[in-house]
Formats: C-alpha cells, sequence, structure tokens
C-alpha cells in the first residue's frame, strides 16, 4: 500500500513539474499562432538554445563541477540572462526570417520555420558554441528533498522549477488580459487589419510575441536542464520530442488559447507520466498522440476553443 | 459543421511533417552537413599531417561537391571527376558519427583509425602506396549513413570501408557496402545481424550474446547475485539484442530477472521505469544503453533512492558518462573491449603514442577498436595479392592470431571475431579493471 502511495505521488509531482514546463513551451506555439496563423516549428529551438546558454553561462561563472555550492541567486540570474539572449534571438528570428514573407502564403512562412529549425539545430552544434557532445548541467539549487509524501520526495528542483513556471504563466496572463500592449496583443489576433487601422502598431506587436515566447521558452529549456542535468546535445531526438509534445499540448488546448495552452501542457504532462507509471512505459509517447487524435476527432478547435466558421 | 476542422487538420499533417524532419528525415541537407564535417574538420586536417600531401583535404572536398552534378548527367564519362584518389595513394572510407547524440563514439573511432593510418604510412604505406582515410559524418543517423557511404564508394572509390559504432548504422552501412562489394570491417558494432549482411563484412570486436554472457556471468559468479532487473532502449537493436542475451544468460546460471523494463533513446525521464524496478526488490540493474542515457538514469535511480550497481555493455564506454553522471555512476560495472590499464605491450605502446598524439587524452576501447580495425585492414592488405574486393575480402577472412590492442583477433567462418571480454567498475569518475572473462566453450 505504501509503495503504491509512494508511486502514485511521485509520478504526480513529476507529472507536474514537467507538464509545467510542457505549458511554457506551448505557451510559445500557441501565442504565435494566435497572432500569425502559423506554426513556430522553430520553437523548440529556441527551448534548446535556452537550456545550453544557461549551461555556457553556469560554467563560465565557475559551477562547473556538480558539487559545487552555487548562491541562490546564481540560478535565477542565470534564467534572467538566457531568457533575455533567447527573447533577442526569437526578434531576430522574427526580423530576418519571418517578416519579409508577412504577405506571402503561409506554407512559405511554415517551410521557413522548418528551415530555421535546422539552421539553429546545426549551428548549436558548432563545437566553437555548444559542440556536439552531451554535458552534465551544474546543479544550481541543492539537491535536497523539501518534503516526503507518504515516501515521494519533493525536491527542491521541481518546485523550484513548477513555481517558476506558474509565476511566469501568471505574469503573462496579466501582461495579456490587464495591459495596453496585451489588448494590442489580443486586437491583432483578431483582426490584424482592423486593429492596425485603429493605430496598433501591428509589426511592434508580434515582435513583442516573439521575444515573449521565445523568453518562456528560454525560461522551459532551462528548469527542464536543471530537472534533468545531463542535457542532450542540441540536435538530439529528445528536444525534438519535448517540443512536439508541447504543441500537442497546444493543440489539446486549443491553438491560439493561453489558458488552453497552460492546461493542455498540464494534461500532458500527467497523462505522459500517469500512463508511464501504470500502464506501459514502452509507449509513453503513444498517449500524449492518441490524446491528439482524440480531441482532433471530437473537439478539433482544442479542449478550450471556439470553433469558428471559416470563410470561403 | 463547418469549423475550423481544416485548420486543425492542416496542422496534423504539419505536425507529422516537422515530425519527419526532426527525427531523422533529413536526408536531403545530409550530403552538405556531412561534407562539411568530414571535409573541411579537425579529421581531415589531420589526416594531411599524416598523409603525403597537404591539400589531400582541399581536393577530396572539391571532388565530392563535383559529384553529384556529374554523376546523374553523365555517369560513364564522369569518371576521371569522380576519383580524388592519387595514383599513389590508397584510400579507406570511415563513416561515423561525428556529431549527434552518439558524437564521442565516432570522434574517438576516427582518432584510433587515423593514429593506426599514420603509422603505417611511417613504416612505408602498402605495397609501396600511402594510405589516406576519408572520413564521413553519420550524424547518428541510419537514413544518413546509407548515403554517406554510397558516396564514399561511388564518388570517393575507396578500396574499404571502416565503420560505425551504433550496430543499427553498420548494419544500414553493410546492406551498402555488400550491394557493390566492398569490404567492410566494422570497429565495435557488437549485434550479430551486422556481420549476416555478407561475404564482405566483419568485425574485429566480440558480439552481444557474449557480452550479455559476460555480465550475468559476472553478476551471478562475481557479485553472488539472484534477481537484477533490466532497463533497456526499445529503439536500438544493440539495446534490445544484449537485453535479450542477458536474460538468457543469467536465468541459465540460476538467477532471477524480476523486471524488465523499456524506454526510447531520447527519453529524459526513467522514473516510473526505475520506481517498478525499486518495487521488485532488484538487486542490480541491467543496462545495455549508450552513455548519455546511462548517466542520467544512475542519477534518477539514486533521487529515487534505488542505490543497487547498475551493469552495463561497451556503449558505457565515455568520459562522458562520469562526467555526467557523476557520483551516481559510482560503483557500477561494464564490459568492455580493452582497458587502458591492461600491461600488455601492444596495449601500453598504443596508450603512449595516442597520449603523445592527443594531449595525454587516454585512448577508450572505441579509440583501441578502431586502431585493431584499421590494423586487421592494413595486414589483410599487405597479404592480399590486389586490392579488388573479393582478394581482400578473401584476405581479411584468412586473419589468424592477429595481435591487437584489444586482444588477440581470430576471424572465424561467420567473419566475427572471437575473444575476451574485461569487466570494468567506475570508481570516482574511473573505469578501473576488474577482472577478464573468455569466451565460453
Amino acid at each position: 500500500m505504501n509503495a503504491a502511495l509512494q508511486t502514485f505521488f511521485e509520478t504526480l509531482i513529476n507529472g507536474l513539474a514537467v507538464g509545467s514546463l510542457y505549458a511554457l513551451v506551448a505557451l510559445g506555439y500557441t501565442m504565435v499562432y494566435g497572432i500569425l496563423k502559423f506554426i513556430n516549428f522553430a520553437h523548440s529551438d529556441i527551448v534548446v538554445l535556452g537550456a545550453w546558454i544557461a549551461f555556457v553561462l553556469a560554467r563560465s561563472l565557475g559551477y562547473a563541477t556538480p558539487d559545487a555550492a552555487a548562491p541562490w541567486y546564481a540560478g535565477l540570474l542565470i534564467l534572467l540572462v538566457a531568457m533575455t539572449a533567447c527573447g533577442a534571438i526569437g526578434y531576430a528570428v522574427e526580423r530576418l526570417a519571418y517578416k519579409p514573407l508577412r504577405g506571402a502564403p503561409r506554407l512559405n512562412v511554415l517551410i521557413t520555420a522548418i528551415g530555421v529549425s535546422l539552421f539553429l539545430q546545426n549551428t548549436g552544434q558548432l563545437s566553437f558554441l555548444f559542440g556536439a557532445s552531451p554535458q552534465r548541467m551544474p546543479s544550481l539549487l541543492p539537491d535536497t528533498p523539501l518534503l516526503t509524501v507518504f515516501g515521494a520526495r519533493v525536491s527542491l528542483v521541481d518546485v523550484v522549477g513548477a513555481g517558476t513556471a506558474v509565476l511566469l504563466m501568471v505574469g503573462l496572463e496579466y501582461l495579456i488580459f490587464h495591459t495596453k500592449l496585451g489588448r494590442a496583443m489580443r486586437a491583432v489576433s483578431y483582426n490584424t487589419s482592423v486593429a492596425s487601422l485603429m493605430g496598433v502598431n501591428v509589426n511592434a506587436v508580434i515582435s513583442f510575441t516573439f521575444v515573449v515566447g521565445s523568453a518562456l521558452a528560454a525560461a522551459a529549456g532551462f528548469l527542464y536542464s536543471m530537472k534533468y542535468v545531463g542535457i542532450k546535445q542540441p540536435a538530439d531526438a529528445g528536444w525534438v520530442m519535448l517540443g512536439l509534445k508541447a504543441f500537442v499540448a497546444a493543440v489539446v488546448g486549443g491553438i491560439g488559447n493561453i489558458r488552453g495552452a497552460m492546461i493542455g501542457g498540464v494534461m500532458i504532462g500527467l497523462l505522459e507520466f500517469f500512463g508511464a507509471a501504470y500502464v506501459s512505459t514502452q509507449y509513453r509517447d503513444v498517449y500524449v498522440f492518441a490524446l491528439l487524435i482524440l480531441v482532433l476527432l471530437f473537439r478539433p478547435a482544442g479542449l478550450f476553443g471556439r470553433a469558428t466558421v471559416e470563410k470561403v | 459543421m463547418r469549423m475550423t476542422n481544416t485548420r486543425i487538420f492542416s496542422a496534423l499533417a504539419l505536425l507529422s511533417l516537422a515530425a519527419c524532419v526532426g527525427l531523422g528525415g533529413c536526408g536531403p541537407t545530409d550530403s552538405n552537413s556531412g561534407n562539411a564535417s568530414g571535409g573541411g574538420g579537425g579529421g581531415a586536417r589531420s589526416a594531411a599531417a599524416g598523409g603525403s600531401s597537404a591539400q589531400a583535404p582541399e581536393s577530396a572536398g572539391k571532388g565530392s561537391e563535383k559529384s553529384p552534378a556529374a554523376a546523374p548527367a553523365a555517369a560513364p564519362a564522369a569518371a576521371p571527376a569522380a576519383a580524388p584518389a592519387a595514383a599513389d595513394e590508397i584510400l579507406i572510407g570511415h563513416y561515423a558519427s561525428m556529431t549527434g547524440s552518439e558524437a564521442t563514439f565516432g570522434q574517438v573511432t576516427d582518432k584510433g583509425i587515423r593514429l593506426a593510418v599514420e603509422k603505417v604510412n611511417a613504416a612505408g604505406g602498402i605495397k609501396g602506396k600511402k594510405v589516406r582515410v576519408v572520413t564521413l559524418d553519420t550524424e547518428g543517423k541510419e537514413s544518413v549513413t546509407t548515403t554517406v557511404v554510397t558516396r564514399l564508394i561511388t564518388s570517393d572509390k575507396v578500396v574499404a570501408l571502416l565503420g560505425e559504432v551504433a550496430s543499427s548504422r553498420s548494419i544500414a552501412g553493410a546492406n551498402v557496402a555488400q550491394r557493390f562489394g566492398i569490404p567492410m570491417i566494422t570497429p565495435s558494432s557488437t549485434n550479430p545481424e551486422v556481420t549476416t549482411k555478407g561475404d564482405k563484412i566483419f568485425r574485429v570486436c566480440f558480439l552481444d550474446p557474449f557480452q550479455g554472457y559476460v555480465m550475468a556471468k559476472f553478476a551471478r559468479e562475481n557479485l553472488k547475485l539472484s534477481k537484477v532487473a533490466t532497463l533497456y532502449d526499445q529503439k536500438q537493436p544493440y539495446s534490445t539484442g544484449l537485453n535479450d542475451n542477458f536474460k538468457e544468460a543469467f536465468t541459465k546460471l540460476g538467477g532471477t530477472v524480476v523486471a524488465e523494463q523499456a524506454f526510447s533513446g531520447g527519453d529524459a525521464d526513467f522514473s516510473a521505469q526505475l520506481a517498478t524496478i525499486r518495487d521488485r526488490g532488484a538487486e542490480a540493474i541491467f543496462v545495455p544503453g549508450y552513455y548519455t542515457e546511462v548517466g542520467n538514469i544512475a542519477i534518477q535511480a539514486r533521487k529515487l533512492g534505488v542505490t543497487v550497481p547498475l551493469l552495463g555493455g561497451d556503449g558505457w564506454e565515455s568520459p562522458k558518462l562520469a562526467e555526467i553522471g557523476g557520483k551516481a555512476i559510482d560503483g557500477s560495472y561494464y564490459s568492455n573491449h580493452y582497458s587502458p590499464s591492461d600491461t600488455r605491450e601492444e596495449v601500453v605502446k598504443f596508450v603512449s603514442e595516442f597520449q603523445s598524439k592527443h594531449g595525454g587524452e587516454v585512448p577508450d576501447s572505441l579509440a583501441a577498436m578502431g586502431y585493431d580495425a584499421a590494423m586487421v585492414l592494413f595486414d589483410a592488405m599487405k597479404r592480399s595479392p590486389s586490392l579488388g574486393g573479393a582478394d581482400l575480402a578473401k584476405a581479411i577472412a584468412a586473419t589468424k592470431d592477429f595481435k591487437g590492442v584489444s586482444g588477440m583477433i581470430s576471424i572465424d567462418a561467420e567473419r566475427n571475431a572471437r575473444k575476451s571480454a574485461v569487466v570494468l567498475q567506475m570508481r570516482k569518475g574511473k573505469a578501473e579493471y576488474v577482472t577478464t572473462i573468455a569466451p565460453q566453450q
């Protein structure tokens, strides 16, 4: 009985911790889709950059050995720098790759996104950047269990990870629904041309969306590498899978819907971990994509999306 | 119901497109990136240092750039343009994961091969000609492997192939090599299927059934364990094969496999599998995976309160294992082809030569296997009446009691090498020699 409870809580904690990171990544997919109506396939590579920039920073700050004690603010500093750097990269990607295609068919932008994704993956592998080998992320948080629930250790990394994710999501929620800039974002998402007629600077709003989405992705990458300290090299299939699952979370929650992406991310995380723990570990990716198929069959607009009439 | 179905379904279609692109369908782009890393990388430069002419990598790069355009247009007439080998050179091909998640495998093997090439050239070459190795990058992907092996054979015109570490990619390469009749020696692919691809495919390492037996015997007889769990990568034939072989041998020796859990290469979380293993009371966990995953598995196992040692195979061999796993991997055991702390004359010489060339880096077993594979090939080339595929294959097959760094190498009728294995233990981040286990009779 005790072992069963322990497994249950361990699964719950891991599912929530990873699910909240999926949610952070899903937000980037969904925000860009809401405004530009295209799926930014290069988004998962921003997650990778976030993790690796954090790694390089931690190394250069001298926390190279896994056991070197880092002060609490080191992690925060690294998080903020990684978010800023990735925000800047997101801005540059939008400016250089997507903006020239503003009036072009959506498919063109999409193919460009795949191109950007390949470019980032392969650039990241260059030996003077991150290299092609996996690395050990220095542990910036003491790896002590915070409390124990029925034998399941709630570690500081999980609490800080999920907590940071929730804080960022609350901040985003405030930004979008309670500020002028957020209103502009929502206006552009409803109708770009009308918004621009009302004096909204559409290009600035789009750039800002990319910056915010990329910064959140960087945070997710950093937190993910704090939890799974053996960080994979930039083009590893594991990163692609992380991005795909976050994308599924965005679709399940209703693509274009901010709250849907958050709930979708946590749902996907819990589904994956409970499926792995109680059904079979062999099919952990299958659960996620099976849910996607079910949602698309029965609620094509996503669980929280509103069905709209397509103008033909 | 004219809802946004079309939009969402197009999203689904794009998802699968992205999956193809991201998860290994990068075929069209690969010839370019392979070219960049194979021709312009550090590896090719060291070939120039060891080989006869400093322009060698340049001309190789140009030749292979030209060939894709020339070959389809006028295949019969384009032969001179597509043959970059100089008249006084013998070209051999090496396909390896120079990038990708098993990048250290390819890079280290390449260093071993290049040391062998340097030595054979310093001793006067083969049949009066210098040997040059062309290395192309498989990026750790099977789809790319087929492309680069075809390119090595058809446009670089290599006389023999060395490659891969991962069995899945050696199988892909073996299919191509056998079709073109070019002899291939895999330095360290241990899956039995590799050499079944045809009479031109050889290996200089031991096989998975033996490696599985070694760890089973070691766990049962040296560690005196009776309950063991396994955790394997269901996407890798290397891992699934080793898992089966271990299970069979361990059960035959009177032990029980209490849990058999799987993961997929690329997974980051193993908590569900490890929790099951913990609940079944296993005394050790056999993890026949590659070092990146093994490091992560060790860390997560200790976090979940699993303190039993991990057991593994030669896929663990990398300095990255200790770097990623840290303290968590200490105390675990794995089977391997050789140990650098061995005192045999061949080993001592190889280690010191390798270290003086690579700034003190201790050669791991993959470097030793790359070196041995190349040396066996050169030995066969010297004995062979010609460098044609059939003659050369016959000469490799006749290899007997060749004194390699990884032990005596004799090629048997199935084109495999029969050898003993060593068991190493991770202690304070270093792999220390524990024992040697001989082939079963």
